[in-house]
């Protein structure tokens, strides 16, 4: 059925596979830390370039070196970039993201350091790395519909004005984008202990509903239960939370599920970093609730605008990623107002309903995929965090 | 509703409420909202309690259950009296 938002386009950039990109980023990624020093001097030459240096890449496994591989390649896939410069110390893991990333039919140039030294990488890929932005720079945003944005979400440093007022807005905007055609991404794990009974009964069946309890269940038992060493008190919730006025984990989830609105449902669960393949909809991210792992996790899914409730005011960005920040805590827009996109602190007002709250949220979203920068981009904030689910070998 | 709040409550079988202004002193007739349906209500603060932080809407007993969203949000560890802060002082987690 059509609704007013069913008409609603943005000026974004339509990538070779398809998907829809609202920023226009020429990535110069590392494959491992020991790159990072080659990648920031590329960027340092080449202007209109981005290095996303990070901490790990070495030695991993298993299942943690999957994340790390999926984490690498979607960051590169993500529509948000148009092209990618891919450096690692060794060929192998070098061509293995590269080939990954250009899977998406972007263009990515891949550089290893061994047997010739950081000058002569960096003198090679700073070349690829100029042609890139040439190319970018040329690039014209064009009509698309509000549809065909991935938009995620996840909360940080919550308090009780965030399950009152930021976290429905994000629910209102899912409840009446979802139905449009927009694909949605929220997660958390450890935060949906205590409202887990809610949060399974909102999967679209009972055989989702079952295998997102078996996840949470697995990350209870193999996370919090093997590795507690006290009662959680100073990390679940946190320090922010309690000073905020949370008292418990139970308080902090029921809140937090208040971003997948009234009617959502979620159609798939996801591992760490996977790209959703059930067409679109609603989609929960098995990710750690700290806020640069979690919004990190969700752009490596193909996510590209993230909206973020905060009541004591995290300050979190991304680097390919417009981070929308929204509070309903008067005194965060009091004393922390350069980093607030959307004001709702008119809901607790009684002046402002949810529903004008989740219509100017909309807003927002088609600003940022306009152009307009986050507050979070004009900071300057790119926190870029990898999970790591164990030690190396 | 020309009055602002001062105290936010989610549902009508909640047992505690949340401080929504800054500066909140002890003695405040408070204007509580029931967001469900915006019906009110008013109520008597008997501490100072900062905003984010809970006030519970009856006396609340050592051993019960804390109810917030018309959930169950911790247990009762210390008796609250109605009009007073609810926290980490009075209110535990049953998960961990």
């Amino acid at each position: 059925m059509a609704s007013k938002y069913s008409n609603m386009t943005v000026r974004a950039y339509r990538r070779e596979n398809g998907r829809v990109g609202v920023r226009n980023h020429v990535v110069i990624l590392p494959v491992d830390d020991i790159s990072n020093a080659a990648c920031e001097a590329v960027a340092n030459n080449v202007k209109g370039t981005l290095a996303i240096p990070h901490a790990y890449g070495r030695l991993q496994f298993g299942e943690d070196l999957d994340v790390h591989f999926r984490t690498m390649i979607g960051t590169g896939s993500n529509p948000n970039v148009h092209s990618v410069v891919v450096i690692g110390i060794e060929p192998g893991w070098t061509k293995r993201i590269a080939d990954g990333i250009r899977e998406t039919g972007k263009e990515v140039a891949e550089f290893s350091i061994e047997q010739k030294g950081d000058f002569e990488t960096i003198r090679a890929a700073s070349w690829a790395a100029k042609d890139f932005v040439h190319k970018a720079t040329e690039v014209q945003r064009e009509e698309c519909s509000i549809s065909e944005l991935w938009v995620s979400t996840k909360c940080g440093e919550s308090d009780t004005t965030t399950g009152l007022g930021s976290c429905p807005t994000v629910g209102n905007m899912y409840d009446k984008l979802l139905p449009e055609g927009i694909t949605g991404f929220f997660g958390e794990t450890s935060e949906i202990t205590g409202a887990e009974h809610i949060c399974q009964k909102r999967a679209i069946n009972e055989e989702v509903g079952e295998r997102w309890h078996k996840m949470w269940k697995a990350y209870q038992d193999d996370v919090i239960f093997a590795h507690q060493t006290d009662d959680l008190s100073d990390s679940q919730p946190t320090k922010g939370n309690i000073e905020g006025g949370l008292t418990t984990i139970e308080e902090k989830a029921l809140g937090n599920l208040e971003k997948i609105g009234r009617t959502s449902q979620f159609i798939d669960i996801l591992e760490p970093a996977e790209a959703p393949q059930s067409g679109n909809g609603l989609y929960f991210m098995d990710s750690s609730s700290a806020a640069a792992e979690c919004v990190t996790l969700m752009a490596a899914g193909g996510a590209v605008i993230h909206t973020f409730p905060t009541g004591q005011g995290n300050v979190v960005g991304n680097p390919i990623v417009p981070v929308i920040k929204i509070t309903a805590n008067p005194r965060t827009v009091r004393t922390m107002s350069e980093h607030v996109d959307v004001d709702v602190s008119g809901i607790l007002r009684r002046e402002q309903t949810i529903d004008e709250a989740g219509d100017a949220l909309i807003e927002m979203i088609c600003r940022t995929a306009n152009g307009r920068n986050t507050a979070a981009e004009a900071l300057g904030h790119r926190e870029f965090s990898m999970t790591k689910l164990y030690r190396s070998a | 509703m020309a009055e602002i709040p001062q105290l936010l409550v989610h549902e009508h079988d909640d047992n505690v409420g949340v401080v929504v202004v800054e500066g909140l002193t002890a003695g405040t007739d408070m204007l509580v909202c029931v967001t469900h349906d915006n019906s009110t209500f008013r109520l008597k603060s008997e501490a100072d309690v900062p905003i984010g932080h809970k006030i519970a809407l009856k006396d609340l007993k050592e051993g019960g259950t804390a109810i917030k969203y018309g959930e169950d949000i911790g247990k009762i560890i210390a008796d609250i009296p109605k009009g007073a802060h609810v926290h980490t002082h009075n209110c535990k987690t049953k998960r961990w």
